[in-house]
């Protein structure tokens, strides 16, 4: 019962690790819960991104037992 | 259509003649063959830039990257698309990304590459950081626009 965290780039050096686990018993879970339990960070910037198994949601998306979520800057490829 | 993103140096006019060889039907059935070249400049924001590496989440990435191309292709009459991008160490003057659009008009395909580009720009899972020329290093913010600003 888990839900496997991702942080990339100036997120990942912030948040000082790569990935985290966090324990899905909560029926209520949003993308937006698993970053304050993540990082015990309460507040999530708004020009984060947040992605769930690979697709791009906001912050009140529904997160299940199983789920990929990511936590990243803007993105600065090309 | 393929979608590739590499560890390795890309020789851009050698992966496109190769995608061209192994893609006989493109032969006679195109007119346009749009190519952009994403390459890596020795200034940024005002101050020189030495190297880069490029970060990306594997995965993500490439399941973005499909989507926008067959977007393109659904989107603009196009026959086929070929994008290729660089993750990890960049030297200056390397090609970080390859998009090539074939078409049977230009119009098409000019659009249609663009698209593409600016997708990848705003939406694709990349990050740069820059190694400046003495020695300090940054990831860089934001893109430059991919329109002419007037």
């Amino acid at each position: 019962m888990s839900i496997q965290v991702k942080f990339f780039a100036s997120m990942r050096e912030r948040v000082g690790k790569p990935e985290a686990l966090v324990d899905a018993k909560d029926a209520d879970l949003t993308a937006l819960k698993v970053w304050q339990q993540a990082t015990g960070q309460e507040t999530l910037e708004s020009n984060v991104l947040i992605a769930v198994n690979m697709e791009y949601v906001d912050k009140d998306q529904q997160v299940v037992d199983g789920d990929e979520v990511a936590f990243f800057p803007p993105v600065t490829g090309g | 259509m393929h979608i590739e993103v590499t560890d390795k140096t890309i020789d851009a006019w050698s992966v496109i003649k190769e995608y061209e060889n192994s893609h006989p039907e493109l032969a006679g059935a195109h007119g346009a063959n749009v190519v952009f070249l994403g390459r890596m400049r020795d200034f940024n924001e005002s101050e020189s830039v030495s190297e880069m590496e490029l970060e990306h989440y594997p995965g993500m990435t490439e399941k973005f990257l499909d989507g926008i191309a067959k977007q393109a292709m659904q989107q603009w009459d196009i026959l086929d698309v070929l994008l290729v991008h660089r993750v990890g160490q960049i030297k200056l003057a390397d090609t970080i990304v390859l998009v090539t659009v074939w078409a049977a008009h230009r119009a098409h395909a000019y659009e249609a590459n663009q698209f593409i580009m600016e997708a990848l720009k705003s939406k694709a899972p990349f990050w740069k950081k820059e190694t400046l020329t003495d020695g300090n290093t940054r990831w860089v913010e934001k893109n430059t626009p991919g329109k002419v600003q007037s």
